[in-house]
């Protein structure tokens, strides 16, 4: 168990070194009387080597707020820090190259960083051992499964030497038996590299599954309603009964939360 | 011993996934090459017969002497004639080097137009439509100002092959770079592909499917202006496809002119299929293909 179980239980954002940090964000599509605001005032801390969930439901801006941290688009107001971490992003989407190989989709990743061939070739290759698609290379995106499609995106994702994950719904498009691998898959991972992550869903039990953190988002706008710890020894698994009791009473509280557009 | 069983898991998990994966990778075999050539050449088979058909019936019914509308086996014997002639095959080398050589000045120009319309936004907004609005003006209609300014040249020719080709190449790319899938911008972005390397590594690969597709058109519209430069400027001593039919016409040779006819469609048909052919390997290299074949 290398996940830090005191900063867990005790100071939620006061972590040594944030990863990510948001301080006071705001963002505004459009302007004035139609405008929408999409996020109001959001803080938010991502500890060095720490699992963040977010969860909320549809119009939360769980999106935008990823989108933000990746430096995709501005916020209109606030601060964002990643601090002098490299951010890789995985979407909801594989969002593979079709033109290129498994293998060549791995390897943009380092090309962009100008890394020589044939050492791209070599490192890509660990990145998908490490995925457990060790002999996938050659082989082009459509040819794999949706599972497989998403694994290739994360060697992708890791290939970037990434200190900070954002994850925007990676696992939602899977069957629910791929899913759970695959979180196993990702927690092993995180653990082995240290990273921290940022993983935004809707699914309350897959977020109690992974998180160290859930941290619930309201909707239009979006802002932090609650922030729970989710102290449950690791490895967890989606069915157990602690991971469905915290659910629940994070589920409740979503209800709450939506309700309050009802009218 | 946890690390023992922690192993253990993970040796586990790494199992099961090997199995999902090896039950969702779909096991697609293809037909044998004489079953596609065979389903690919039958139905174009029938559709020559009944063309054949309906011409030898049209001919039977008397409408026109013989003189003015040549039967098929007459047709086909002055083509079989033909093709044993030296003469027709240089023909067939002057209208096919004029036909290179002008679709290659316009995918030169259509691909620096295209690449400076959608890189440069006021650009676009100036001569967008400027590009569809020449794709749709017919080609013959450039030929008065094409011989003022050129001559009976084959200049004259190539300026009007190159303008009825260029816009459907540029607004091709144009297209294929409009329609990147946001999502892969997003995904070169988070990479560190910026700028020119987004362009390299990611939309101009992208935009590949479209851009075939806007030479494909390019070349039907090169072809068609060829042909009709060929009918008016007739430039002595150069024989090619289209000043065979103008011969043809004046002599009153119905067989010769039918006969240069079908040339002219078998190679616009055969270079169709080239690009056809281009476009069914690309399609197939990227998983678009799933459904046919």
């Amino acid at each position: 168990m290398t996940a830090p179980t005191t900063e867990q239980a005790g100071g939620r954002t006061e972590g040594p070194e944030p990863a990510v940090r948001l301080e006071a964000v705001s963002k505004m599509y459009g302007q004035g009387r139609t405008g929408l605001l999409a996020l109001d005032e959001v803080s938010l801390t991502v500890g060095t080597g720490e699992f963040v969930c977010l969860l909320g439901a549809s119009g939360c801006g769980k999106s935008t707020l990823l989108s933000l941290v990746a430096g995709l688009d501005r916020p209109t107001a606030g601060r964002i820090e990643a601090d002098g971490g490299r951010v890789a992003m995985m979407f909801q989407e594989p969002a593979l190259f079709p033109w290129l190989t498994v293998s060549a989709n791995v390897e943009m990743a380092l090309r962009a960083k100008g890394v020589s061939r044939k050492e791209r070739r070599e490192r890509a290759a660990e990145f998908l051992e490490t995925v457990h698609l060790g002999g996938f290379g050659a082989k082009r995106p459509h040819e794999l499964s949706g599972g497989m499609r998403q694994r290739v995106a994360l060697a992708r994702a890791l290939a970037q030497d990434a200190d900070v994950l954002l994850m925007d719904e990676p696992f939602g498009a899977l069957d629910a038996m791929t899913r759970d691998l695959l979180h196993d898959e990702l927690e092993r991972i995180w653990r082995e590299r240290n990273l921290s992550v940022l993983f935004v869903t809707h699914n309350v039990r897959e977020a109690v599954r992974l998180g160290d953190r859930v941290v619930l988002l309201s909707s239009r706008p979006g802002r932090v309603v609650e922030d729970f710890p989710v102290v449950l020894p690791r490895p967890r698994r989606t069915d157990s009964a602690e991971v469905a009791r915290q659910a629940a009473e994070i589920t409740d509280r979503l209800r709450q939360e939506v309700m309050r557009h009802g009218r | 011993m946890a690390v023992d069983a922690r192993a253990r898991q993970g040796d586990a998990h790494a199992r099961q996934l090997a199995g999902l994966d090896a039950l969702e990778l779909t096991v697609r075999r293809r037909r044998g090459p004489a079953s596609r050539l065979w389903s690919g050449t039958w139905p174009i088979a029938s559709a020559v017969a009944l063309v054949l058909v309906v011409w030898q019936l049209v001919v039977l019914a008397g409408w026109w002497p013989e003189y003015v509308f040549a039967g098929p086996a007459e047709t086909f014997a002055v083509l079989g004639e033909r093709l044993g002639d030296g003469e027709f095959y240089t023909a067939v080398a002057v209208t096919m080097r004029r036909a290179v050589a002008g679709f290659a000045l316009a995918i030169a120009a259509g691909l620096v137009a295209g690449a400076l319309v959608s890189r440069i936004r006021p650009l676009r907004r100036a001569v967008g439509a400027l590009i569809t609005g020449l794709q749709t003006m017919p080609s013959i209609a450039w030929f008065p100002l094409a011989i003022l300014l050129f001559g009976l040249t084959e200049s004259a020719i190539m300026f009007v092959v190159v303008l009825g080709a260029a816009p459907s190449i540029a607004n091709g790319l144009i297209a294929g770079v409009d329609y990147t899938p946001p999502i892969l911008l997003r995904a070169g972005h988070m990479l560190g592909l910026r700028r020119l390397r987004l362009y390299r590594h990611v939309i101009l690969p992208a935009s590949l499917p479209s851009f075939l597709a806007g030479l494909k058109q390019g070349w039907a519209f090169a072809w068609r202006s060829l042909m009709a430069g060929e009918l008016l400027v007739i430039i002595a001593n150069q024989p090619s496809l289209g000043e065979q039919l103008h011969f043809a016409r004046e002599l009153a040779d119905s067989a010769g002119l039918l006969a240069t006819m079908i040339v002219i469609l078998v190679v616009g048909v055969v270079v169709d299929m080239l690009f056809g052919a281009a476009d069914t390997a690309l399609r197939r290299r990227w998983g678009l293909h799933q459904a046919a074949d």
